[in-house]
C-alpha cells in the first residue's frame, strides 16, 4: 500500500512590489497608455488654467458685505455676493414675503422644519424613521399650507401670484413628487392589469403626458384649463402649475415603476398566489417593494429632472428660484450682476439634486446589503 | 426493493382532488388531453415524464396558476371556476413548492413563513411566528430564521419554501421538480424532508425524476407524455414491469444516469 499524502495548503505570498504603492497607481491609471497620458495632461492644463482664477474671483477677491452696488463697483476683480446677500429674501422666499418683514418667519419656519425632519432621515441609526417619514410626507405639507398660504389661525393669507423664489420651486417640486409617486404606481399597476379597459386608460394617459413637453402642459394649464370651467371660476396659477406638473410627472414615475415591475420574476407573484394572497396583498407585500427597490435610480432621476424643470413655470408668469434670481439681477439697483444670480441659483439646484442622487445611492446600497451580507 | 420498506398504503381516505376530462390549450397548442385523476386523502402520487409533457401545467391547474378550458377540477369539495373567492379558498388549502424555490428575497426566512398565515389566515403575529419556528425546526433550519433567502444555500432555500407552505397548514402539497435546480449534494436534505412529510400522512402530488423517492414513498406513479397520462401503477409494478413502450423508453433513459 502506498503512503498517504497529506494535503498542505501553500502559504500566501505578497503581490510583486512594482504593482503596489502610489507611483505604481499613477503609472497604471494616469499614464497607462498614450491616449490616457494625453488626457491626463490636458486635464491638468485645463484645471490649472481655469479653476484658480475662478476661485480667486468667486471667493478670495469677492465682495461679501455692504448694502448697495457701490462696494462691488469699487472692487470689480471679485464676485458681487453683496447682491445675493441683500436680495436673499426675495430670491429664496419671493416678493410677497420679502416685502413683509413681519411675515418672514413663515417661510423660515417651514424650511427649518423641513430640514429638521429631513436630516435625521439621512442617518442610518436614527430611531423612528418610519414616523419621521410619515410626518414629512403627510403632516408637513398640511403645515406648509397653513403657514405659507395662511388664511386661518390669524395668519394672513398670502397672495400666491406673489409666491416665488426657492419657496415656489420647492412647493412645486414637493407637491409634484409627493402626488406623482402614488399616482404613478397606480398607473404602472394599471398598465400591467389583465383588464383591457383599465390597461388602455393607463396606456393612453401615460403616453399622452409623456409625449407632451412640460412647457406645453404648463401653457395649456394656464390658457386652456379655464376654458373647461364655467366663467368666474378662478383657478389659482400655482394650483394650475401643480396640477400640470403632477400629471406630467406621474406619467414618468409610472414608466420608472413599470420597469421595476417588469424585472420581478413571474415566480414571485405565483408563489404569493399559491399561498392564497389576493391581488392587493401580493402587490403591496411582494411585487411592489421589490419593484420600487429596482426602480429607485430611475424614479429619483425623474425627481431630479422635475426639480430643475419647475423653472419652466416662468411661461405662465411665475417667478421661481431661477427667474427670481434673474429678475433681481435686472432690477435698477443691481443691474449687471446676472452671473452671480445664476451661479447662486445653480448652486441651490445642484445642492438639492446632488443630495437626492446621493440619498438614492445610499438607499440602493442599504437595501442591497439587507439581502446579502 | 421490496414491499416491506415501502410505506403502508392501506389507510387512504376519501377523494380530495377530482379531475375529470381536463383539457387545456395554450393558444392552438393542446397541452393537456382528457386528463382524469382522483387523489385520495393521504395519497402520495409521483408524476414523471419527458420534458414538455405537461406535468407542470397539470399540477399548476390544481391551484389555478393555469386556467383550463374544458373539464372540471374539484379540490376538497370546491370546484375551480372563475370565482376568485373559490380560487383563494382552494389556494390556502393547497401548498406548492416550486423548482426555483420562489422565496421572497426582500423578506427574512421567518417573514417568508409568516406572511400568508398573518394576512390570509389572520393569525396573530406571535402565533404565526411560533408555528413558523416549529416548521423551520422540522425542516432543520431554525437557526436561519432571521437571515434573508439570498444568504442560504439552494437546499436550505428549498427547505424554507417547504416550511413556508406548511405554515398555511395545507391539506395537499404540490411539488414541481423540487430538487432539479439543486446541486447534487443538496438533493438528499430536501428529499429527507419530503419523506418525513409523507410519513406524517400528507397528501402529496410530486413531479420528480427522483426514482428512489418514488419507490420509497409513492402509492402511485403516473407517467405523462404528450399531454396525456400514458400509464399509472404502484411503484413496484411501474418500475419493474412497465406496460407501455413509451414508459419503457423513458425509464431506460433516466435509469442510465
Ligand atoms: N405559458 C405558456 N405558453 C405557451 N406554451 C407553454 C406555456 N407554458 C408551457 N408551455 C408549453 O406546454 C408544454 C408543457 O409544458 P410543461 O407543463 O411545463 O411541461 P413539463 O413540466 O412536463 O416539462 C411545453 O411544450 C411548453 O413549451
Ligand atoms: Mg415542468
Amino acid at each position: 500500500m502506498s503512503e498517504v499524502k497529506i494535503f498542505v495548503p501553500a502559504p500566501d505570498r505578497l503581490p510583486p512590489s512594482n504593482t503596489l504603492g502610489p507611483i505604481a497607481w499613477v503609472r497604471e491609471n494616469l499614464f497607462g497608455s498614450i491616449i490616457s497620458s494625453i488626457a491626463t495632461l490636458l486635464f491638468f492644463y485645463l484645471f490649472f488654467s481655469y479653476v484658480p482664477p475662478f476661485l480667486e474671483w468667486a471667493l478670495i477677491k469677492a465682495n461679501w458685505t455692504g448694502t448697495d452696488r457701490s462696494v462691488c463697483e469699487a472692487n470689480t476683480a471679485g464676485a458681487c455676493w453683496t447682491f445675493i446677500n441683500v436680495r436673499l429674501e426675495q430670491i429664496l422666499f419671493g416678493l410677497y414675503f420679502a416685502s413683509k418683514p413681519e411675515e418672514l418667519w413663515r417661510p423660515t419656519l417651514i424650511f427649518v422644519l423641513f430640514f429638521a425632519l429631513l436630516l435625521p432621515l439621512l442617518f442610518e441609526r436614527t430611531p423612528g424613521k418610519k414616523w419621521l417619514s410619515i410626518i414629512l410626507l403627510g403632516v408637513f405639507p398640511v403645515v406648509f399650507y397653513f403657514i405659507v398660504y395662511g388664511g386661518s389661525f390669524g395668519i394672513p393669507q398670502s397672495n400666491t401670484t406673489q409666491w416665488g423664489g426657492f419657496l415656489l420651486t420647492f412647493a412645486l417640486a414637493f407637491v409634484g413628487i409627493l402626488l406623482a409617486l402614488p399616482i404613478g404606481i397606480l398607473l404602472a399597476l394599471g398598465r400591467r392589469s389583465e383588464m383591457p379597459v383599465i390597461r388602455s386608460i393607463c396606456v393612453i394617459y401615460i403616453e399622452f403626458w409623456r409625449g407632451t413637453p412640460l412647457i406645453t402642459i404648463l401653457f395649456m394649464a394656464s390658457v386652456m384649463l379655464p376654458l373647461f370651467f364655467p366663467a368666474g371660476v378662478e383657478f389659482d396659477k400655482v394650483v394650475r402649475a401643480m396640477i400640470g406638473i403632477t400629471m406630467f410627472q406621474s406619467a414618468y414615475t409610472a414608466e420608472a415603476v413599470r420597469g421595476g415591475l417588469a424585472a420581478i420574476p413571474k415566480g414571485q407573484a405565483e408563489a404569493a398566489m399559491a399561498l392564497g394572497l389576493g391581488y392587493w396583498r401580493r402587490t403591496v407585500f411582494i411585487t411592489l417593494p421589490q419593484a420600487l427597490k429596482i426602480s429607485i435610480p430611475s424614479i429619483v432621476n425623474t425627481f431630479i429632472a422635475l426639480f430643475k424643470d419647475t423653472s419652466l413655470v416662468s411661461i405662465i408668469g411665475l417667478l421661481d428660484l431661477l427667474n427670481m434670481a434673474q429678475t433681481a439681477a435686472r432690477s435698477v439697483e443691481w443691474k449687471g450682476y446676472d452671473i452671480e444670480g445664476y451661479l447662486f441659483a445653480g448652486f441651490i439646484y445642484w445642492a438639492f439634486c446632488y443630495g437626492m442622487s446621493r440619498y438614492s445611492q445610499n438607499l440602493e446600497q442599504k437595501l442591497d446589503t439587507d439581502r446579502r451580507n | 426493493m421490496t414491499t416491506d420498506t415501502h410505506m403502508a398504503s392501506a389507510e387512504l381516505g376519501d377523494t380530495i382532488i377530482k379531475i375529470d376530462e381536463l383539457n387545456k390549450w395554450y393558444g392552438q397548442f393542446h397541452v393537456l388531453k382528457d386528463i382524469n385523476l382522483d387523489v385520495k386523502r393521504g395519497e402520495r402520487i409521483v408524476i414523471c415524464g419527458p420534458s414538455g409533457s405537461g406535468k407542470s401545467t397539470l399540477i399548476r391547474c390544481i391551484n389555478r396558476l393555469e386556467t383550463h378550458q374544458e373539464g372540471s377540477i374539484v379540490v376538497d369539495g370546491i370546484e375551480l371556476t372563475e370565482d376568485t373567492k373559490h380560487i383563494n379558498d382552494i389556494r390556502r388549502e393547497v401548498g406548492m413548492v416550486f423548482q426555483h424555490f420562489n422565496l421572497f428575497p426582500h423578506l427574512t426566512v421567518l417573514e417568508n413563513c409568516t406572511l400568508a398565515p398573518i394576512w390570509v389566515r389572520k393569525s396573530p403575529k406571535r402565533e404565526a411566528e411560533d408555528i413558523a419556528m416549529r416548521y423551520l425546526e422540522r425542516v432543520k433550519i431554525p437557526e436561519q430564521a432571521n437571515k434573508y433567502p439570498g444568504q442560504l444555500s439552494g437546499g436550505q432555500q428549498q427547505r424554507v419554501a417547504i416550511a413556508r407552505s406548511l405554515c398555511m397548514n395545507p391539506r395537499v402539497m404540490l411539488f414541481d421538480e423540487p430538487t432539479s435546480a439543486l446541486d447534487p449534494e443538496m438533493i438528499a436534505e430536501v428529499l429527507d424532508v419530503m419523506v418525513g412529510l409523507a410519513e406524517d400522512g400528507m397528501t402529496m402530488l410530486c413531479v420528480t425524476h427522483e426514482m428512489g423517492f418514488a419507490r420509497k414513498v409513492a402509492n402511485r406513479v403516473i407517467f405523462m407524455d404528450g399531454g396525456q397520462i400514458v400509464e399509472q401503477n404502484q411503484p413496484e409494478e411501474f418500475f419493474n414491469n412497465p406496460q407501455n413502450d413509451r414508459t419503457q423508453l423513458f425509464l431506460s433513459q433516466i435509469l442510465q444516469h
